[in-house]
């Protein structure tokens, strides 16, 4: 699995990744968490507000972090 | 705890997913039981909103007995008066537009405005940049967001310069320290610099300089992630506009804080009139110099407002003042450099020129109006 944290140096950015990276250890779940800081490849996501989360190529949430749970609950479907 | 959440339910603009009748807060269960809390709630905010001032001023005497001109009595005064005016101020207005901005994103403007008429299209982009959630670090992937739908440049610039201009806190402040003609006449302008600005950009055909890389992309359509549902709830709309409170009241607090504390150090400080001669209606030098000034310079608007109505109070011309404010929010070095990387810099030094001459026009206009 493939999570990508889109942003460049916004707080909620770096809250995102840090968050993502969390969940994905505590739960021992497969995923390889990158940071996307090209605008190019954000803007080819369709992502006008960052953080924007993307999961295997799908985007899950943008312009804000999302709860724990919720994430969670993607990163486990 | 069972997480069970719906994709579908779950947009960019809702803090909460699909809330639970038992989940929401009680204020929140009927309509009726909220129309009266909030009914509740702006009675006392306007008593205590009202009663400041002559409790600024009985802590003061207290503390110090008669001010009589002191300087550090009369510092302290305007801090313990301002302070909790401006953040009860700050608190309202935010959360009202949040609420209107639960209605608008990105993706949803982007939509309205693509393919519109180019002479048609500035007047709304401008008063989007208002209600649009926008945070000038995300400048550029809206830029090509906007740029690659087909919304026309000079559109996408009355966009992108009136976003951060006409900025609702600022227009909060203005109206609780110096009225509503002062906040009108700024909203009035700034939109006025957007659309002029927009029409500038599309009457000199700027398209070839965008960085070329920008109309080679295909941007995506993100919609059920990026697009706040439409059929949100009123409970996840004022959910929405408090976590604006949240979110900005909690970051730009200190900044609010630190304002007024410059503010109140002028205010005690620097004697009357003392700016009068140096930013005063007659020195018509000192608009072009503040804007000059300004437009590197960066701060948020709550923390410039009541560093203005300092200078104000000793002498600087509100025109002077507010052209000094709108070229510090408005334009910014950090914002340039980010669309140095979709923007070639001809079209980088006409949007700083065509907005910072419309500042400068604004403060004259305010100089010579009041």
């Amino acid at each position: 699995m493939k999570v990508e944290i889109l942003g460049v140096g916004c707080a909620k950015c770096n809250q995102l990744y840090d968050l993502t990276q969390k969940v994905v250890k505590n739960n021992n779940i497969p995923a390889e968490v990158v940071k996307v800081e090209d605008m190019a490849v954000i803007a080819k996501y369709g992502v006008f507000l960052t953080p924007g989360l993307v999961i295997d190529g799908q985007v899950k949430a943008a312009g804000k972090v999302p709860k724990e749970a919720e994430l969670l609950a993607w990163l486990t479907r | 705890m069972e997480p069970q959440l719906d994709v579908h339910t779950i947009s960019a603009e809702t803090e909460a997913p699909e809330p639970q009748a038992d989940a929401l807060p009680v204020i929140l269960r009927s309509p009726t039981l909220f129309v009266a809390g909030t009914a509740l709630f702006l009675v006392g905010w306007y008593l205590l909103y009202t009663h400041l001032e002559a409790g600024a001023a009985l802590i003061t005497a207290g503390l110090f007995g008669p001010i009589n001109g002191r300087p550090f009595p009369s510092a302290v005064e305007f801090f313990i008066y301002e302070a909790p005016k401006v953040m009860m101020l700050l608190t309202l207005v935010v959360f009202g537009v949040g609420m209107v901005r639960s209605f608008f994103s990105p993706e949803r403007t982007r939509r309205l405005l693509a393919g519109r008429n180019e002479y048609l299209g500035h007047v709304p982009a401008a008063l989007l940049g208002i209600v649009t959630p926008f945070c000038s670090c995300s400048a550029v992937p809206l830029f090509i967001g906007f740029v690659t739908a087909g919304v026309p440049l000079g559109v996408t610039f009355a966009f992108l310069i009136s976003a951060p201009m006409v900025n609702e806190i600022a227009l909060a402040l203005l109206f609780g320290l110096f009225g509503w003609k002062v906040a009108a006449w700024y909203l009035g302008t700034g939109l006025f610099i957007a659309v002029l600005s927009g029409i500038v950009i599309s009457r000199l055909h700027m398209e070839r300089h965008v960085e070329d890389w920008v109309y080679g992309i295909t941007a995506g359509a993100c919609d059920q992630a990026c697009t706040p549902d439409s059929s949100m709830t009123w409970q996840e709309r004022v959910l929405y506009g408090w976590s604006a409170v949240k979110d900005i009241v909690l970051k730009v607090w200190p900044y609010v804080l630190l304002g007024i504390a410059v503010g109140a150090g002028i205010h005690g400080y620097v004697p009357e009139n003392l700016l009068a001669g140096l930013m005063g209606k007659d020195a018509w030098w000192s608009v072009p110099l503040a804007v000059l000034l300004g437009v590197p310079m960066y701060s948020n608007a709550a923390g410039i407002i009541p560093i203005v109505e300092a200078l104000l109070s000793k002498g600087a011309a509100l025109g002077t003042s507010l052209a000094f404010m709108m070229a510090v929010i408005g334009l910014s070095l950090p914002e340039v450099i980010i669309l140095r990387k979709v923007l070639k810099p001809p079209l980088i030094a006409v949007f700083i020129g065509v907005v910072a001459v419309g500042i400068i026009f604004v403060g004259f206009f305010f100089n010579a109006l009041l």
